[in-house]
């Protein structure tokens, strides 16, 4: 006799459990915790190097860098001050998932640190479907990309909790709406906190410094 | 480009439930699938059948069932089916608007046959055997 047998499971309820795993472990050590992502090249390893000279003698930070195949970024990041650095090879995979943070978090001593930052592979699409765990979702935007990737990318731009909109230095040789951009960004997450910034001029990184510093007092 | 991790979690959780239910095999699979959720069934159907092999999943069905878009707009509370052009509210025009539904996937229930069922007992196995037929 057939049967049906109601189930109304979330497809990605495993790795929904080994992140709140993660959050646990992170909360227990009393860190803040941040998951980076973006397309390639909007410069989250830029935004990484810029970041941590401004919280040397503050924040103890430890970064771990999702990359498909080298350590160049994990490099980078440990040359600009990082206390630990640690590189995930995803082996072709294009988002970073909670397994490999739970992996990357057994090889860190969680309590020597007061802020974990994890660079998530470029990529605008998949890295949204997989929670890690971390307590805040950060979307670096830039300028270059183009004014409608809000409209093109809407689930990664509906998810996050922070915007970083890099390199607006480049604003005056690029066709960039940003009201065009931002109608996007408010349609999708209406009210998000966002960070106009540049990596190559530093206009604008004090409010993302202090808003990090906030974050990680609390 | 998720769509192989996907798909074993898929036949996990499937796999997961039959077993709690005596399952001897399962024949259908019922997934909801939300408009906004980005996941490609003919993706999922073809890694289905390498995965699933070996398992008493093999072979079985794959059913989507595809819910459309609907946001709620935090203004005025109108529900409405965005068109592709804006997101905005046809209503009011304000964009604080939040999603209602289309973002959902999920495997809503799957079909099995259980161990008294006679269609899954090989021919002969019927009689005499109380003890796997029991419940
Ligand atoms: N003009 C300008 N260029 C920038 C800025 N920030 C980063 N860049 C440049 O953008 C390029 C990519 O920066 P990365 O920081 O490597 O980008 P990423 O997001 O880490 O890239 P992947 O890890 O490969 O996905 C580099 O050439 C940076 O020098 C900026 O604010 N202005
Ligand atoms: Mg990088
Ligand atoms: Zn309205």
């Amino acid at each position: 006799m057939p049967l049906n047998i109601p189930i109304a499971e979330n497809i990605l309820s495993a790795n929904d459990r080994l992140a709140e795993e993660n959050r646990t472990r992170i909360e227990a050590a009393g860190l803040f915790s941040i998951n980076m992502m973006a397309s390639p090249g909007a410069g989250k390893t830029s935004l990484i190097e810029n970041t941590l000279p401004r919280l040397a003698d503050k924040v103890r930070v430890a970064v771990v860098d999702g990359d498909i195949a080298t350590s160049l970024d994990a490099d980078r990041a440990a040359a600009a001050g990082a206390q630990a650095s640690i590189q995930i090879n995803t082996g072709g995979q294009c988002h970073l998932d909670a397994v490999m943070l739970h992996g990357a978090l057994d090889q860190l001593d969680l309590k020597q640190f007061d802020l974990l930052i994890v660079e998530n592979v470029g990529n605008l699409v998949c890295p949204a479907d997989f929670r890690l765990g971390t307590h805040k979702s950060v979307l670096i935007a830039s300028i270059p990309e183009g004014d409608d990737k809000p409209y093109k990318y809407p689930g990664m731009y509906r998810g996050v909790d922070a915007l970083v909109i890099n390199k607006i230095d480049l604003l005056p040789y690029i066709p960039f709406k940003m009201d065009f951009f931002q109608r996007g960004v408010e349609a999708l997450n209406p009210g998000v906190i966002t960070f106009p910034l540049s990596c190559r001029t530093g206009e604008g990184l004090d409010a993302w410094i202090d808003w990090l510093v906030q974050n990680v007092k609390r | 480009m998720h769509e192989l991790p996907i798909t074993q979690s898929i036949l996990d959780i499937a796999l997961r439930h039959a077993e709690k239910a005596g399952a001897r095999r399962v024949t259908d699979l019922h997934l909801v699938i939300g408009r906004l959720s980005y996941v490609v069934d003919d993706s999922i159907r073809f890694y289905w059948d390498t995965i699933a092999k070996g398992t008493i999943a093999e072979g079985a069905r794959l059913h989507f069932q595809r819910v459309p878009a609907e946001l709620l707009c935090l203004d005025c509370n109108h529900r409405y089916a965005p068109d592709d052009e804006t997101l905005a509210c046809p209503k009011c025009q304000s964009v604080r608007v939040k999603v209602a539904a289309g973002d959902e996937f999920r495997l809503e229930s799957i079909d099995v046959e259980t161990s008294d069922s006679p269609s899954s007992l090989p021919a002969g196995e019927g009689e005499g055997d109380g003890e796997m037929k029991c419940h």
